[in-house]
C-alpha cells in the first residue's frame, strides 16, 4: 500500500463501489469512456480524433463514480486554470475519493490547491530549476551509455533489444533515486510501486491494498536513515526545509517524496519509449535527426507534443454546468493534455509529426499553476537518452508487438526493436 | 523591438530561456526575466519571435518600436 493509497484508504467514501469487479471493455467512448481500458492507450489518437470529429468535445462515463473528459485544448486549459471549480485533491482517477484534509492533499504540491499549493511548490522549485538540473547532464549521459553497453554486441539486422525494458525504464528511476539519496539497487521495487499506483486503478480498492508494495514503510525507513545521516540530497533537503520557520510535517515530507518518485518515473520512461517508438517506425525522421543534430531541441518538443505521456485529473468541487455538461460534486474530470496537443483547432497539422515544428506551445507538462516541476529534468533525460541511443544505433526498426501502458500515463512498456546499424 | 514577460502568467516552462538565452534568463524558481531592459538587437528578432511562439502560457509579449 502506498502513501497515497493509505490516505485513500483512511478516508474512503463508501458510496463508491469498492467491492465490485473490474470494469469491462468500452463500446461507446463518448458516453462510457474508460482511460484504463487497454484499448484506450493503444488507440488514443484515433479515439480523440473520432470523438472530436463526431462532435463530442467532452466525453463522459459513469465509471469511477462519474467522470468527464474534455478533449480540446481550449476546454482542457479552462479546467486546468480554474482552481475555483476544480480541485487537485485527487489527480489519479480511481474508484475511491481522497478526503485528505484540504488544502494540502496526500502528495503536496500536486494534490494541493491555492493558496497552500504555491507554498509547497516554491519549496521544491529551486532544486529543479534549469540551472541546477543542467548539472546532472553528465550523470544522465553516463547512465545511458552504461545501459547501451550492457546490451552487448549486436549483429546489425539480427540483434533485437527491448528499448522500453532494457533502456528507457531504467533512466528516470535511477536518476530520481540518486537525487533522493536512495540505493539505486532498489529500482525494481520503485517500478513496482509506480505500477501499483498508476496502472491498477480500475481494480477494486481492497484488492489493491491487499498486495500493495507498502511504499510508506520503505520511505519511513529512508527518512529515519537520513535523519541519522543527513547528506546532500532531496530527502535531507525536505527534512530541513521550513515553512514560516516550522519544519514540514512528516506527512508533507513523505507525501512529497512519494510524489517525486511517482511523478518522475513512468512519465519520463513513457516519453523516452514513445520517442524511440516513433523513430523506429519513421525512418525518415530517424535519418534526419542523425544527420542534423541541431534539430534535437525542436524534435524533443515535438516528441513531447505528439506523444505527451501524461493525463492528469481534477475533482469537481460543487455541482457546476460546464459548457452544458452537468458536472456533479466529486465527479472526476480527466485532463488529457495529450489530446490538447493533437487538437487541430490549436495546432497546424496537429496529427502529423513535424520534426522541426517552430511554433509549439504544447501542453505536455500541463498548463497553469501545476506546470510539471520536473520538466527541466524530464527534458534533459529525454534529450540525452535519444542522443545516446541514436549515436550508438543510427538505424533501427520495430520488431514485433509494442505493448502500451494502461491508465493515465501513456507509453510503451515493451518495445522490441531490431538494430539495423551499430556505430 | 522589445520583449517583456508577464510574471503572473509565466509558470516556468523555460521554453524562452532554452530558445533565446540571449534575451531571457530564469531565476532560482524557474520564472523568466528579460535580460537588461528587454531591447532586442536586430539579429535576435527571429529568436524573440520563436520564444513567443513557444510559450505555452502566452506570457511573453513583443512591442515593435514605433517608427
Ligand atoms: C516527460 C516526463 C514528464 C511529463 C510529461 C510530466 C507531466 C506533468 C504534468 C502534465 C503535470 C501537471 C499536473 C497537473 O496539472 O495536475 C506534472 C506535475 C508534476 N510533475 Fe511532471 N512530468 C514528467 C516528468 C517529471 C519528473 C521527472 C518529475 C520529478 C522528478 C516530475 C515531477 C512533477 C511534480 C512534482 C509535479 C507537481 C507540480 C505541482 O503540482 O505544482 N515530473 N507533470
Ligand atoms: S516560456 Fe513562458 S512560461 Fe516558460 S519561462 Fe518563458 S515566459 Fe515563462
Amino acid at each position: 500500500m502506498t502513501e497515497i493509497d493509505d490516505h485513500i484508504d483512511d478516508h474512503i467514501d463508501d458510496h463508491v463501489d469498492p467491492m465490485s469487479v473490474s470494469y469491462g471493455p468500452v463500446d461507446d467512448w463518448a458516453n462510457d469512456l474508460d482511460h484504463a481500458d487497454p484499448e484506450y492507450n493503444r488507440r488514443a489518437h484515433e479515439i480523440w480524433h473520432d470523438l472530436r470529429e463526431g462532435g463530442c468535445p467532452v466525453a463522459r462515463s459513469d465509471r469511477y463514480g462519474g467522470m468527464w473528459a474534455p478533449l480540446t485544448h481550449e476546454l482542457i486549459k479552462e479546467v486546468a486554470y480554474d482552481t475555483d471549480h476544480f480541485t487537485s485533491q485527487g489527480v489519479i482517477v480511481n474508484r475511491g475519493r481522497p478526503i485528505a484534509p484540504p488544502p494540502v492533499g496526500p502528495a503536496p504540491p500536486i494534490t494541493s490547491d491555492p493558496p497552500f499549493h504555491q507554498i509547497a511548490r516554491r519549496l521544491l522549485l529551486p532544486p529543479f530549476s534549469p540551472k541546477r538540473i543542467e548539472a546532472w547532464e553528465d550523470d544522465v549521459r553516463d547512465l545511458c551509455r552504461g545501459l547501451l553497453a550492457d546490451m552487448g554486441d549486436l549483429e546489425p539486422g539480427q540483434g533485437v533489444v527491448d528499448a522500453a525494458v532494457q533502456y528507457a525504464q531504467h533512466i528516470p528511476v535511477n536518476v530520481i533515486a540518486r537525487m533522493l539519496g536512495f540505493p539505486t539497487t532498489d529500482d525494481e521495487y520503485f517500478r513496482e510501486c509506480v505500477h501499483a499506483f498508476l496502472e491498477r486503478v480500475n481494480e477494486p480498492v481492497d484488492a489493491r491494498e491487499a498486495d500493495g508494495p507498502h511504499l510508506d514503510v520503505y520511505l519511513d525507513r529512508q527518512i529515519d536513515e537520513h535523519r541519522a545521516n543527513p547528506r546532500d540530497d532531496l530527502t535531507t533537503f525536505l527534512l530541513e526545509a521550513e515553512i514560516d520557520g516550522n519544519k514540514l510535517s512528516h506527512a508533507h515530507v513523505r507525501g512529497s517524496m512519494v510524489l517525486l518518485l511517482i511523478a518522475g518515473i513512468d512519465t519520463t520512461w513513457s516519453a523516452i519509449g514513445s520517442a524511440i517508438w516513433h523513430l523506429a517506425s519513421h525512418p525518415d525522421d530517424l535519418e534526419r535527426l542523425t544527420a542534423e543534430p541541431e534539430l534535437m531541441p525542436f524534435a524533443v518538443e515535438e516528441f513531447l507534443r505528439a506523444y505527451a505521456p501524461v493525463t492528469m485529473a481534477r475533482l469537481v468541487k460543487d455541482d457546476v454546468d460546464f459548457h452544458g455538461c452537468p458536472m456533479k460534486a466529486d465527479d472526476w474530470v480527466l485532463l488529457p493534455f495529450p489530446a490538447a496537443n493533437r487538437d487541430p483547432a490549436f495546432f497546424d497539422d496537429a496529427e502529423s509529426f513535424v520534426i522541426d515544428r517552430a511554433e509549439n506551445r504544447h501542453a505536455a507538462f500541463g498548463l497553469g499553476i501545476h506546470r510539471c516541476l520536473g520538466s527541466n529534468l524530464a527534458r534533459l533525460e529525454l534529450r540525452v537518452a535519444i542522443e545516446e541511443f541514436i549515436a550508438r544505433f543510427p538505424r533501427f526498426s520495430l520488431d514485433g508487438e509494442t505493448r502500451w501502458s494502461v491508465g493515465q500515463i501513456r507509453g510503451p512498456r515493451e518495445l522490441p526493436v531490431r538494430i539495423d546499424a551499430v556505430a | 523591438m522589445r520583449v517583456s514577460v508577464n510574471t503572473e502568467l509565466c509558470q516556468g516552462h523555460n521554453r524562452c530561456y532554452a530558445l533565446a538565452p540571449e534575451l531571457f534568463d530564469v531565476d532560482d524558481y524557474g520564472t523568466a526575466v528579460v535580460i537588461g531592459d528587454g531591447t532586442v538587437a536586430p539579429d535576435l528578432e527571429d529568436k524573440a519571435r520563436l520564444a513567443v511562439a513557444n510559450c505555452p502560457e502566452y506570457a511573453i509579449t513583443i512591442e515593435d518600436d514605433a517608427s
